[in-house]
């Protein structure tokens, strides 16, 4: 190449002079540890509340109501159940239309963002093949979607409340935070977890599906813990019943909106109901405790069983 | 200077399964052992990039190249080996991957420009420019759904070189969109070098990693089979096409001139053979040629009987496209009467061609009725290497003079 000495200088000079925009140094490698996945997810949390408000807004693009469905969703399902289980099966849970909504609405979340979540590495392909970033955001972003909705949804429960003039137990409303957290990590845990999975395994989805028709069932939604859990005490099985990870969440969001522990039943025969655990706040925080700390475990663990798949998602889409 | 992006040893394995095994019924019934081959798409790579230099990725479809761009930009990680890049990196591997159609473009650049690892507040701050480079205008909160494939290429290109990357990764993706476009991202790519950014270019386009790179590496079934300044990358590549293509053994690559006339065999009189036809190039060391220089063909013949003939030469490309043709006579050399053994010395030149691997041929025709006797190509193709930055296939010599008053 001839190029003349000042143009050479000049170069050099532009060269030299130039600030690297950023001193980061990127290794790609068959294997990161789970300190560097999870820094490296931290310095992308841009990109997560980006995917959130996307997901959020076109979801109800183009249609009129929008945001509104999220809420009538929840508001049909909460009239046919309690239609069924008040009305005709006479479950005399008093002001049955809070204590469903309640423990629907932490239901929701946690089954919105594992179906969502599931399928969204097969479903965000073309991004996965083609731009580099910590795909387990895209999980988390499933699960963050889900909260915004949640928080919509929490519309509905705090009218249902309003109509009813219920109150909730103020001494237990601090536990709501705690429990949201714990929520979030458990269901975040195994949000990344299968949505790895699922690239490899593609029946995962319909498995989770199906799993999760079960799992609703298995968590006091709909009927009381108490209904489950008191049979379980005298077999000395009360802590089998812990072992669901919604179950404490639920139970906690319930005790704190729902308030009633053991009201008297709007159904003649029996007299009183045992709905929730008559324990105090510490009980719930203990129990969320623990809980907690086994949710960030299982975080962890999907974290890294994310990473050790992560290698192979772009040959396996 | 420092080194900008570092490969250490990397390969990448695939693993190619028979049949795509990825529902559960399936893996049961083959007990999780699912029957798959490796596949090496890289193999122990070894390449150093420094900061600020324009590196070329050659190789044929198939060899890697694209594999290792992605390796380096992340999106795949390697089997082995380790890459290291310093500063901020912008992979273009595909404009406008990540755009969400019900999304307006400028929302869009929000999510695109945050994958790629921006931060709102930088977004904010550039939003302008990147705007301006797309030239999109009003049409920015328009749904990028109703956008036109060029406005859409537009965008995605814009919000990537305007993150303002240390190293830009591209490829191929300067083929597509109008010749504006590819003009204007050229002038970015150039841009970017005179600010000493480092960029990796993946093209099987010689002529365009020609005019843009410094340093080339040729790739070829997973390895590095070459590297150097680009002219000599750009021949090895020609080598490894050679080969790959078989230029002399593919009947389809090389149509012989006056293809269809049967060689005929007149009245038991055997025709002349050329028995040898090889090319002396002017540094023998050297084994190409540069542009408008001269190379010897040497032709060694063989005539039982004596005979007047016409000596043919063509040229060709390698896809069998003539580009030079003439017998002796029509360059008023008149015919020749060969008998016995013995050699002749064509001089070809100078060639006023530009790099490639062209094919060479010399045949013999008869000086009454033209027919044709003989046709033979030279074993290796003629090779020709540019060294300088300009393209296509004809080197013709420019001047330029300014003239103000």
């Amino acid at each position: 190449m001839l190029s003349h000495p000042e143009e050479e200088k000049a170069l050099e000079a532009a060269v030299q002079g130039r600030r690297m925009t950023s001193a980061q140094l990127t290794v790609v490698k068959p294997k990161s540890s789970l300190l560097q996945r999870v820094s490296n997810t931290w310095k992308y949390r841009d990109l997560l509340f980006g995917l959130i408000g996307k997901e959020i807004s076109v979801k109800y693009k183009n249609s009129v109501l929008g945001m509104v469905w999220s809420m009538l969703n929840p508001a049909m399902y909460i009239l046919i159940y309690f239609l069924v289980f008040q009305k005709v099966m006479k479950n005399g849970i008093p002001n049955f239309a809070i204590f469903l909504p309640t423990g629907l609405l932490v239901w929701n979340l946690f089954q919105n963002s594992i179906s969502s979540a599931t399928g969204t590495i097969v479903d965000n392909s073309g991004l996965v093949k083609k731009v580099s970033f910590p795909r387990e955001i895209l999980a988390l972003a499933s699960v963050g979607a889900a909260f915004v909705f949640f928080l919509f949804q929490a519309i509905v429960l705090v009218l249902f409340m309003a109509i009813f003039r219920a109150l909730p137990a103020f001494g237990y409303l601090w536990l709501v935070p705690v429990a949201m957290v714990v929520l979030l990590i458990v269901t975040a845990a195994l949000a990344v977890f299968l949505s790895a999975v699922n690239v490899y395994l593609r029946d995962t989805k319909h498995l989770v599906e199906v799993g999760l028709v079960a799992w609703f069932w298995a968590t006091p939604v709909v009927y009381p813990f108490m209904l489950l859990a008191g049979p379980l005490a005298k077999l000395g099985l009360s802590w089998a019943y812990l072992l669901n990870p919604i179950t404490l969440p639920v139970i906690t969001f319930q005790r704190a909106l729902y308030a009633k522990v053991s009201p008297i039943s709007t159904n003649l025969p029996h007299p009183v109901l045992h709905i929730l655990p008559s324990s105090g706040p510490m009980w719930y925080l203990y129990h969320l405790a623990i809980t907690g700390g086994v949710a960030i475990l299982l975080f962890l663990g999907a974290l890294y069983v994310f990473g050790r798949l992560e290698g192979n998602f772009v040959e396996e889409l | 200077m420092s080194v900008a992006i570092e490969v250490r040893d990397v390969s990448k394995r695939f693993r190619l399964y028979r049949e795509k095994m990825t529902s559960l019924k399936e893996r049961v019934i083959h007990f999780g052992r699912v029957p798959y081959e490796d596949f090496y798409a890289l193999r122990d790579i070894d390449i150093e990039v420094a900061e600020g230099e324009t590196l070329g990725l050659l190789g044929h479809n198939g060899s890697g190249k694209s594999t290792l761009l992605k390796c380096i930009a992340g999106i795949l990680l390697p089997t082995s080996g380790e890459i290291r890049v310093r500063g901020r990196v912008a992979a273009m591997l595909e404009l406008g991957a990540g755009f969400h159609p019900e999304l307006s473009g400028r929302d869009n650049i929000y999510l695109n420009a945050s994958l790629m690892g921006m931060s709102k507040k930088e977004v904010d701050r550039r939003f302008d420019d990147i705007v301006d480079f797309s030239e999109l205008g009003p049409f920015i909160e328009n749904q990028v759904k109703f956008y036109s494939s060029g406005m859409y290429t537009r965008l995605g290109f814009a919000v990537a070189v305007n993150m303002d990357p240390d190293v830009l990764l591209v490829d191929e993706v300067l083929a597509v969109g109008d010749e504006n476009f590819q003009r204007k991202c050229l002038d970015k790519v150039k841009s970017f070098q005179q600010e000493g950014r480092t960029i990796v270019f993946v093209s099987h386009s010689a002529d365009l990693v020609r005019s843009v790179c410094d340093r080339a590496y040729v790739l070829d079934h997973g390895k590095v089979v070459g590297g150097g300044p680009t002219a000599e990358a750009i021949s090895i590549l020609r080598d490894y096409q050679l080969m790959g293509s078989g230029l002399n053994h593919d009947p389809n690559l090389v149509v012989p001139h006056g293809e269809g006339q049967p060689e005929i065999h007149l009245d038991g009189e055997k025709p002349a053979l050329i028995t040898n036809l090889s090319i002396q190039y002017p540094d023998p060391s050297r084994g190409y040629v540069n542009p408008n220089e001269t190379v010897a063909l040497i032709l060694s013949y063989e005539s039982p009987t004596p005979q007047e003939l016409l000596v043919g030469i063509e040229i060709s490309d390698l896809r069998g496209e003539t580009i030079f043709a003439a017998k002796s006579d029509d360059i008023d050399m008149g015919s020749y009467t060969l008998y016995g053994k013995g050699e002749m010395i064509i001089s070809l030149g100078p060639l006023p061609l530009l790099d490639g691997v062209y094919s060479l041929a010399a045949s013999f025709f008869q000086a009454v009725g033209g027919a044709r006797v003989d046709w033979r190509p030279i074993e290796q193709g003629l090779k020709v290497v540019n060294p300088s930055r300009s393209t296509g296939m004809v080197a013709i010599p420019v001047s330029i003079v300014m003239e103000s008053d």
